[in-house]
């Protein structure tokens, strides 16, 4: 069974529709990679899994669980970690403390607990710090553990923001244009690192990417959108050679 | 320039990172425990009031510091902290169980509240929160047979397990008091911040957004910052009440969170020791004020002069020092610890224009 599967799923905000009968099915350990022109409704398929919005008709299941009967927040519960477009990492905190958040949905101890600091709440501090320390080793981010986001590099936000999804441990990771703004080894190191992402922790990606190189070398299986419908699905080469998909991007070859 | 070696992740969640910063604290708090044989009893009544200050500020630091969420409502959890201390002493509760019990009745209220006015953002939030403040006052002149409404109510006789504390009496008793609930506030106050929930509040105040993508859920937070925070100022209240001996509606006037939510932007926001700052010059400016102006000649009271006075100092601040008088103190430090390398705009703050559009 799919890890991720899409049913039919509509989006309308009023008159316009955003995601149109779109049906995709992610396997598990897939690199899946959703790809189309601006405005055809990528990152909204993104805020549809994350329960940001709600379809109006369709079905989204996540591991056989109905994710439609979920609020946002309880989303990450089941291993769905994300990433955002335009990067929202919480700036007054450090990095450790932002990935540290990220571990937010495995606490184990209550707010009396916590207030009073007791060996259980010490012993999951520890625990907590550890995990985020392999993601810190992982993506080399150890220059950077006690800055604040808010004096750090663009190009440094885009990693701790993918090592605060990786942080929670999911099963499935969201990657909203992880390349975006990055400088041509920056977009290196993060092929290696998906590759990786997917190799050694076994975390399914699914990513919105515009840059076909990186979507080609890392990527499964991709999915073409244009004015949220799909338009084709297959593997890198296929989509990008099908008719339809270039016709979206270039337009019709024949003068008009 | 001090280097600070990391050997173990307890070194990140103990509360003072290394033993020069303990010793630091711990010189400050055997100052503050001297203190009743260091300066007269006018002074340290004074100290009292420093510390009562730094309670309630401590409690709107709390949400509005680390929660982001603002509160002009706060001088109405100062009122029900202390007329439930007193009607609770009243009917016969000792006051060390009353004290406590006053403080959850607080906070339980206070998240009650804060479940529909939790809903607006910023300034509405503040507005709302205002209203709350100025029917305080009215509810406390409508429910006169339990607060004595405008014609106020005198504190009872306070006895901790059979010493009275009293402020002329006993000033050094009255002291310790204030000092032990301060003491006890920051401590549950830190250990929150190195806790889960303590980086939830973080989390809602940056971006609410990626704190619900991380699975913090954020009417819960919201509501529980809300109710802790009602809570602590709850306890402030009531010792500022206690103190002040006698109090009625006019004790507790919406002016009291204005100046409370000045006191914590002065003191710099989202720092403890912003509180104890805050707390430090607003109860000293009175005096500083009343000593100028006997300086100069005059023996006329200016009405409002205390409250424009800070009202100015707050427009400096804001335009010229925003991270409050402890943040100076940070970036003079920064400078000294890493001189000759500090530089200018290493706390400048950095505005983030891409930020996603709020959904919904």
């Amino acid at each position: 069974m799919s890890l991720l599967t899409l049913e039919n799923v509509t989006l309308k905000f009023g008159g316009l529709t955003a995601v149109n009968n779109l049906s995709m099915q992610v396997e598990e350990g897939q690199v899946f990679a959703l790809v189309g022109p601006n405005g055809a409704g990528k990152s909204t398929v993104f805020n549809l899994i994350s329960r940001f919005y709600t379809p109006v008709s369709g079905k989204i299941s996540f591991a056989g669980t109905d994710l439609l009967g979920l609020a946002p927040d309880e989303v990450p519960s089941l291993g769905i970690a994300r990433t955002f477009q335009n990067i929202e990492l919480f700036d007054q905190a450090t990095v450790l403390e932002n990935l540290l958040v990220g571990r937010h949905r495995h606490r184990g101890t209550n707010l009396v607990q916590q207030m009073f600091h007791t060996p259980a709440v010490r012993a999951e501090e520890r625990a907590h710090r550890e995990a985020v320390e392999e993601v810190i080793d992982f993506l080399d981010l150890q220059p950077y553990r006690n800055s604040r986001i808010a004096g750090l590099p663009y190009g440094v936000r885009k990693v701790v923001e993918v090592g605060r999804a990786l942080a929670s441990k999911p099963r499935l990771l969201l990657l909203d244009e992880p390349a975006s703004g990055l400088s041509v080894e920056e977009t290196q190191n993060m092929r290696w690192w998906i590759d990786d992402i997917r190799r050694q922790m076994g975390i399914t990606v699914l990513m919105v990417e515009h840059d076909m190189g990186l979507v080609s070398k890392v990527c499964d299986k991709v999915l073409a959108l244009a004015d949220g419908a799909m338009l084709a699905q297959g593997t890198p080469a296929e989509v990008q050679s099908h008719p339809a998909v270039i016709e979206a991007y270039l337009g019709t070859g024949d003068a008009a | 320039m001090r280097i600070h070696f990391k050997t173990s992740y307890d070194d990140d969640i103990r509360l003072f990172e290394d033993g020069w910063k303990l010793s630091l604290y711990a010189a400050l708090l055997a100052l503050m425990v001297a203190l009743p044989w260091l300066i007269d009893d006018f002074y340290l009544g004074e100290a009292t009031n420093v510390l009562i200050w730094a309670t309630c500020g401590l409690g709107l630091m709390l949400l509005t510091g680390q929660t982001g969420q603002a509160s002009l409502g706060h001088s109405a959890f100062m009122a029900l902290g202390c007329y439930s201390t007193v009607l609770l002493m009243e009917a016969g509760v000792p006051f060390i169980v009353a004290f406590p019990l006053a403080g959850i009745i607080t906070g339980i209220v206070g998240g009650l509240i804060a479940i529909p006015a939790l809903k607006l953002h910023g300034v509405y939030l503040a507005i709302a929160t205002l209203a709350l403040a100025i029917l305080t006052d009215d509810l406390i002149v409508m429910l006169e047979p339990w607060t004595g409404g405008v014609g106020g109510k005198f504190a009872p006789p306070i006895t901790v397990f059979g010493l009275e504390v009293n402020r002329w009496s006993n000033p050094a008793a009255w002291y310790y008091m204030a000092l032990i609930v301060v003491l006890v506030v920051t401590l549950f106050y830190r250990n929150l911040l190195r806790a889960p929930m303590g980086r939830a509040f973080a989390a809602v105040r940056d971006s609410e957004i990626s704190a619900q993508a991380m699975g913090v859920n954020l009417a819960r937070t919201k509501t529980i910052a809300f109710g802790m925070s009602a809570g602590i100022t709850g306890l402030g209240g009531a010792l500022m009440g206690l103190f002040a001996e006698v109090f009625n509606n006019e004790t507790f006037t919406f002016i009291l969170s204005i100046q409370l939510l000045m006191m914590i932007v002065v003191g710099g926001l989202g720092f403890i020791h912003g509180a104890f700052l805050g707390a430090i010059v607003i109860s000293f400016l009175p005096q500083a004020l009343s000593i100028i102006t006997d300086g100069i000649g005059s023996n006329v009271a200016i009405p409002g002069l205390e409250i424009g006075v800070f009202g100015v100092i707050m427009i400096l601040f804001i335009l010229f020092e925003p991270m409050g008088l402890y943040g100076r103190w940070l970036k003079i430090r920064t400078f000294f610890q890493l001189f000759p390398f500090a530089r200018k705009d290493m706390f400048r703050r950095q505005k983030s224009y891409l930020k996603t559009e709020r959904l919904r």
